[in-house]
């Protein structure tokens, strides 16, 4: 009788979620502004910042969305009013920032932002939405923000055609020393094996995170932002010096290019492969490339098994002109549709597990697999590992090392700025 | 232009009161109407120069303000001299600042020159004009423009190829010609090793002190958009050396380019001070002609402390660093500065 009964409300249960998944649930009693405040103008991003107001619409017709949106690259336009606005106690209702030290640095220590634990309990996010991610957007047992999608970071792309005519076949998975094979046997043919464009440095500090976390495997890679391997130890080094190696690889024009300019050389087959996030997917696609065609990609060398997370998500703001409709905007993006409509135009996946596969291309699936059964690690490039004065004191040791590559130096460099920032200890 | 009018505006103020000092109610007056901008100078100017120094020696390193005082109280300044990238700064500062003042000063007054002997077949207005145009640019349209122009894929390193440089080189066994520019990390005339004779460290220097290749590009853009506003501080000059001089020279026999040489040029010794004074603090505070033509550059390259501030401040949120480092931009301004004011008041007492 009793199992019956629990069979009874189990199937009643699926047969509701089932309802509320198709129909969306419209709320018309929350009423007045809601401002959102983001630097998305480009065409891509903007078409996918849309689809997040359009969710919103749906679920709350009567809440009037202004997009307090500042144009510049990067955002570097947009920061430093979003600054000023949230110091003279004038917040917008919501804004756009990567979790980890991001968030926590630059808005839940001013308390800026307020904690959204509520939601995440009557959402039923905490079922959906990977342990490692939570943690990354939690400190104190509050957690502080909503993604709408989450970009992988280590990502290794290569152009296919080149590879096919040295007859050079990649597996599922890169090791360092099938890197560095491949890249002889290339450069004995004239071509270049690997692409960078470091004119804003922060690409060429993404292939030494990228590379730190695959030498130092996924565990060895999180010590690094939690003080447990030091990165004056002998096996950062040995990593330091792998990238290195790399960058004896690289295209001499490098410093010349741009990250997205250095993506268009390995698609004219000036160079082969190139070490980004998935970002650079849109760049192919935007080229009209083919997957497995013209282009393929295998995870950074020796990180199969990671996804290097670099998220967009919506914090609430701490004393929000309209907290009724900031939550429904935090519900909105949260929701499976959203999240469905939002990435395949931001060319990101869902930062939920649950999301329809169906709605994505053939690399995305890849990275949806990566993400449900991968090590999930937070990246120091975009501000997630690391706070800000470590990822500029980074950057400054990584611009002296593309020259003269000296390997003790970057080392002592990034420890010093590891206990200066204070994640470290001496 | 704008500091030629302030500093004449304030030898105006400066001579005001020596002319005629007023009766004592003239002289509330007159200090009545100056009180709001001495106050607004007083909060705005060396009000927030305080802060400025207060904060380079605090422990604000976030984005969330920190007042309290660092201990040791100067450790932030030493932090600043020992960072390798504010060392390669002030030395491009120095190489900068020598090759853009070298080539402007030079470039600007052969211009004057050749417009001013020429005055009677160039048509002075024109070429006055047509060489002044740079400066009326923003810096961010010359710097995009002259990184188009030195990007090695794209720019000027084409011409090697249609002149057929390359094809003669090449008929030669040489490798083509194709400098980086704005991308080449060197740094020539590198002086460690003779400076290791004296100082032994030396040798382990991080930062060579020499000349970084990409920065010559840099100081050629900056010289073509300030070299007309040299040439016209020298025209200006000109124009005040009466055409007596000139003929009661020719009389003696002297050449034109003795004339130029021992009486024009001597004379506009003046405006070359105004000149080179102008340029130097143009020189050690320029931000944007660099951050739009290589920013930081390869190794820091052509990085000066202004970006330096920049991103230390609202990059990294380092404002005990950045502070520091403004501090020491303003004292290496005012060293140039202040001794040239007081010059220029010595001389209108005298």
């Amino acid at each position: 009788m009793k199992a019956r009964f629990l069979m009874m409300l189990v199937i009643v249960g699926a047969l509701l979620s089932l309802v509320s998944g198709a129909v969306v649930a419209q709320d018309e009693t929350v009423t007045g502004d809601l401002e959102v405040f983001s630097w998305w103008t480009s065409g891509g991003e903007a078409a996918a910042l849309d689809a997040l107001f359009a969710a919103m619409n749906a679920s709350y017709p009567n809440v009037n969305i202004v997009n307090a949106t500042v144009a510049g690259g990067g955002g570097s336009a947009a920061r430093p009013v979003l600054q000023t606005r949230l110091a003279g106690g004038d917040p917008p209702d919501s804004w756009q920032v990567h979790p980890g030290w991001e968030l926590f640095g630059q808005y839940v220590e001013p308390g800026y932002v307020a904690p959204v634990n509520d939601i995440y309990e009557s959402e039923g996010w905490n079922d959906v939405v990977p342990e490692q991610l939570r943690e990354m957007m939690s400190r104190d047992g509050n957690i502080y923000l909503v993604l709408a999608g989450v970009h992988r970071g280590n990502g290794f792309w290569y152009n296919k055609k080149v590879l096919d005519e040295q007859g050079i076949t990649l597996g599922e998975a890169l090791s360092v020393d099938e890197f560095f094979a491949i890249a002889d046997q290339l450069q004995a043919a004239d071509i270049t094996p690997l692409c960078v464009g470091d004119s804003g440095i922060w690409a060429t500090a993404q292939l030494l995170e990228n590379t730190l976390l695959g030498v130092l495997g996924p565990e060895g890679y999180r010590g690094l932002w939690d003080g447990s391997v030091s990165f004056n130890s002998d096996e950062v080094k040995a990593a330091i010096a792998v990238y290195g190696r790399m960058l004896d690889y690289q295209n001499s024009d490098h410093s010349a290019l741009s990250w997205d300019q250095a993506v268009d050389a390995l698609m004219e087959g000036r160079c082969v492969f190139n070490s980004m996030g998935d970002w650079a997917y849109g760049e192919f696609v935007a080229a009209g490339k083919e997957d497995n065609v013209d282009f393929g990609w295998v995870s950074h060398p020796g990180s199969e098994g990671s996804f290097m997370v670099v998220a967009d998500g919506f914090p609430m703001a701490a004393g929000a002109p309209n907290p009724a409709a900031a939550a429904g905007w935090l519900k909105a993006i949260g929701s499976v549709e959203a999240q469905e409509a939002f990435n395949p135009l931001k060319g990101s996946i869902c930062a939920r597990t649950d999301c329809n596969r169906e709605s994505f291309g053939p690399y995305h699936n890849w990275a949806m697999d990566s993400f449900g059964s991968g090590e999930l690690v937070a990246t120091v490039v975009h501000g997630t590992a690391a706070p800000a004065d470590f990822q500029q004191a980074m950057n400054d040791a990584v611009t002296l090392f593309v020259v003269d590559r000296d390997v003790d130096a970057l080392a002592a460099a990034l420890a010093e700025a590891a206990v200066s920032a204070g994640f470290a200890s001496e | 232009m704008e500091n030629t009018r302030a500093s004449s505006a304030s030898a105006a103020l400066a001579a005001a009161p020596r002319r005629k000092r007023g009766t004592p109610v003239e002289q509330r007056q007159s200090f009545l109407f100056l009180l709001p901008s001495l106050i607004a100078i007083l909060i705005f100017v060396y009000g927030f120069i305080s802060v400025t120094f207060y904060i380079s020696l605090s422990n604000w390193r976030s984005a969330a303000p920190n007042w309290t005082l660092h201990t040791p109280l100067f450790e932030i300044y030493a932090d600043l001299f020992s960072n390798t990238r504010f060392q390669i700064d002030l030395r491009n500062t120095v190489v900068f600042t020598l090759l853009f003042i070298t080539m402007a000063v030079l470039l600007g007054l052969s211009l004057a020159i050749i417009i001013d002997y020429n005055r009677r077949w160039f048509a002075i207005p024109f070429f006055r004009n047509t060489f002044l145009f740079p400066y009326a640019l923003s810096f961010i349209v010359t710097g995009v423009a002259w990184r188009w122009i030195f990007n090695p894929e794209t720019g000027i390193n084409l011409f090697f190829n249609i002149l057929g440089i390359n094809n003669l080189l090449a008929a030669q066994g040489m490798p083509p010609l194709k400098p980086g520019w704005t991308t080449d990390p060197s740094v020539v005339l590198s002086i460690n090793n003779a400076l290791s004779a004296v100082i032994p460290a030396a040798a382990d220097w991080r930062v060579q002190l020499g000349i970084p290749v990409a920065i010559i590009p840099v100081a050629i853009a900056a010289t073509w958009q300030l070299s007309g506003f040299v040439m016209a501080m020298y025209l200006g000059g000109m124009t005040t050396i009466s055409m007596e001089l000139r003929e009661a020279a020719r009389i003696d026999g002297a050449t034109e380019w003795q004339i130029y040489r021992y009486i024009i040029i001597p004379s506009l010794a003046p405006v070359t001070i105004s000149v080179i004074v102008i340029l130097l603090h143009v020189s050690f505070k320029i931000f944007d002609l660099v951050f739009a033509m290589t920013g930081t550059g390869p190794a820091f390259a052509t990085d000066m402390p202004s970006i330096f501030i920049f991103e230390q401040m609202f990059k990294g949120n380092k404002y005990n660093l950045g502070t520091a480092a403004s501090i020491v931009m303003l004292i290496l301004v005012a060293l140039i500065i202040i001794p040239y004011l007081r010059s220029q008041r010595r001389g209108e007492d005298s």
